[in-house]
């Protein structure tokens, strides 16, 4: 069977602040990482390809540099890798982001499933994935803990929802994200690592894809627009306790004596 | 009208590529072989133009050839309403309270959809209008029974094909996040998951607010040219409505023409256990990174049963694996409104305040005086919780009468 996994590169701190007065952003550091909960994509992909056979692709999009994430998951134990990059494709929202990618998985050939990670950690938005299967025309689950079973036509998955475990079968091709729980991915293997040093990681850029139409990618393919960033409001009315700590713990009993929590 | 970046490369050297590199958060700038150019991480924001040394980037508003949509004919701000194994989902209420905000300002109607069996439907459909929606729009069918998504996404797609609303509201549970983006990408429209402030101009312009980068960046969205604009908000961002007269009507939809495969079958619907929810609790003692392990949480326990409350962490912790994932206070975890939380060692990320500032009275202890939390408190001690909690603790008990 085929299997894709979607992942992303992402900062490795996500400790953005904005700069009140002059309204910059100012990101701590500049490393990266593979976004964590891709890592639980790739080894669920991992598990199902030793119990049942299959080829696993990773790809991403992303800036060249986002190579870093693909390497790490062909040492990790994945067969094939591909980048999705263009100066076309940047400025996406969700919806241009999962419709390029879903364009570059259609140059990947047929595949059975697609794993992608709940979310990702830098837009939190866990839309990406369900919008991609829209665009494949293929069903889709979402916050997957385990993969029961595979057979032939169909997988069999457990999901968590708010109030519920649900179980669904689902046939062939499909998607499912996975929610962290109950596999630990494994490390990337140094000796694999040593071995696959020279695999070409081919590049998909706007030329590649098949639908050439431009309004469907990068910013002029967003519906959505940021408008504006800014700091978040601030209460003007706090109250800062004075004195030692223990001067400060026995005004706050008091506050809280007369406002009759105590 | 669109924001256009030029780079003008007969400016570009290695100090000023290096300048304007620096200022942009996302890797969307690269150097190579004496060129600067825009890569895929570029996220247009202008950052470059606005910061960078002048002249190497400039920005221009340019018109955009992208015929307009005529928003005249996108009326109407409609709630997606969600029914789960306890009944109507509380959100679905607190929603229709905002969209009869939102309404006000452009004089739009507002719209409820609901799915499910014939059975139910009544009932459910009584309790939405007495929240004074003008109308409800109905699929009823055997299939709609539980949830199923190629199933829903179609009665939702149908609506928007047929009422063209436009705006549509998704309670942000984990069925309406996993749902509503399969619907923005039918219509290739924008879904903004999670907002934390929703506003409308008077052209039916909705203004979305959300929490950027995980971090303290809030950023505000719009969608101007394509209808419906959606969004998804967690539980409890929004107060519940008060109950009126109802004043508004059923219209139930044809279901015989819509598809009902589905290449999904749910083989089993298991109730979670049902443990103390954080989100239901009166008072909520708050951990973050401060705590150093797992049986250092101990003392907040005790606190938190002094107080008649329970103990909730942030998400650091719940990587660490102090706690089940069902005690995280958060954007990604639960929102809270308790009536007292304090906040113990938290430094106060928006992803984490966004899930709490709506509690009637916020105390936050923490190391740090600059510490962003303290600006979303009411009351602040700078100092260690190690030394603060158990002093606390001894005050409480004294107070109380038990020492």
């Amino acid at each position: 069977m085929n299997i894709v996994v979607c992942i992303k590169q992402v900062p490795a701190s996500s400790d953005v602040k904005i700069d009140p007065v002059t309204g910059v952003l100012i990101r701590d550091g500049n490393n990266t990482k593979m976004n964590p909960y891709d890592l639980y994509g790739i080894e669920t992909a991992l598990r199902i390809k030793e119990q049942n056979g299959a080829t696993i692709k990773t790809i991403t999009m992303g800036p060249p540099p986002a190579k870093a994430v693909l390497q790490e998951s062909l040492w990790m134990g994945c067969d094939e890798a591909m980048l999705i990059s263009d100066r076309k494709f940047g400025g996406a929202d969700v919806v241009a982001t999962a419709y390029t990618i879903s364009q570059g998985i259609r140059k990947l050939g047929d595949f059975d499933l697609i794993v992608c990670g709940k979310q990702t950690t830098d837009g939190d938005t866990a839309q990406v994935g369900a919008e991609m299967a829209e665009y494949l025309g293929i069903p889709h689950i979402a916050y997957v803990e385990k993969v029961l079973e595979v057979k032939e036509k169909s997988i069999v998955v457990r999901a968590s929802m708010d109030k519920t475990i649900e179980t669904f079968e689902v046939m062939f091709p499909c998607l499912i994200t996975i929610d962290k729980g109950h596999v630990t991915p494994r490390l990337p293997s140094y000796k694999r690592g040593k071995t696959m040093e020279n695999t070409n990681i081919p590049m998909i850029t706007f030329q590649d894809v098949i639908d050439q139409d431009e309004t469907h990618y990068g910013l002029k393919g967003s519906p959505t627009q940021v408008e504006r960033m800014f700091p978040p409001e601030r209460n003007t009315d706090k109250i800062v306790l004075e004195g030692t700590v223990p001067e400060q713990v026995d005004r706050l009993t008091e506050i809280l004596k007369d406002k009759k929590y105590i | 009208m669109a924001k256009k970046l030029t780079i003008h490369q007969e400016k570009v050297n290695q100090e000023t590529a290096e300048a304007v590199i620096k200022v942009c958060p996302f890797g969307g700038l690269e150097y190579t072989n004496q060129q600067l150019n825009f890569t895929a991480g570029c996220k247009n924001c202008g950052l470059c133009a606005k910061k960078g040394p002048s002249g190497v980037v400039t920005e221009e508003i340019v018109q955009d050839s992208t015929p307009r949509i005529d928003k005249s004919k996108w009326v109407g701000v409609s709630v997606f309403v969600e029914v789960d194994v306890d009944g109507i989902h509380p959100v679905s209420f607190e929603l229709i309270g905002k969209a009869k905000e939102l309404a006000a300002v452009c004089q739009h109607p507002v719209y409820a959809i609901l799915i499910g069996s014939k059975e139910k439907n009544d009932a459910y459909a009584e309790e939405i209008l007495a929240y004074g929606v003008d109308k409800v729009y109905i699929y009823e069918d055997d299939a709609y029974s539980t949830f199923n998504m190629e199933r829903y996404a179609r009665c939702v797609e149908d609506f928007v094909s047929k009422v063209q609303p436009s705006v549509l509201l998704y309670g942000g549970t984990s069925l309406g996040r996993s749902f509503a983006p399969r619907v923005a990408a039918h219509f290739r429209t924008g879904l903004t998951a999670d907002c934390t402030i929703l506003g409308m101009k008077e052209n039916s312009d909705l203004i979305q607010v959300r929490p950027a980068f995980g971090g303290n960046v809030m950023a505000q969205i719009v969608c101007p040219n394509h209808r419906p604009q959606m969004s998804t908000v967690r539980y409890k961002i929004f107060k519940m409505p008060e109950k009126v007269t109802p004043f508004g009507e059923k219209v139930y939809m044809d279901t015989s023409s819509l598809d009902k495969s589905s290449a999904i079958e749910t083989l089993e619907i298991k109730e979670k256990e049902k443990v103390t929810d954080i989100s239901e609790a009166d008072v909520i003692v708050a951990c973050g990174r401060a705590f150093k392990s797992k049986e250092d949480l101990a003392m907040a326990e005790e606190l938190a049963n002094l107080l008649g409350g329970v103990v909730a962490v942030t998400r650091p912790l719940i990587e660490a694996g102090f706690k089940d994932a069902k005690f995280q206070v958060g954007l990604s975890g639960r929102t809270v409104a308790p009536k007292l939380i304090i906040n113990l060692g938290i430094s106060g990320a928006v992803q984490y305040t966004a899930g709490m500032t709506g509690s009637q009275l916020i105390v936050s202890v923490n190391q740090d005086p600059s510490a962003s939390i303290f600006d979303v408190s009411h009351y602040g001690i700078v100092g260690d919780v190690y030394q603060v909690v158990p002093q606390l603790i001894e005050n409480i008990k004294k107070t109380k009468g038990i020492l």
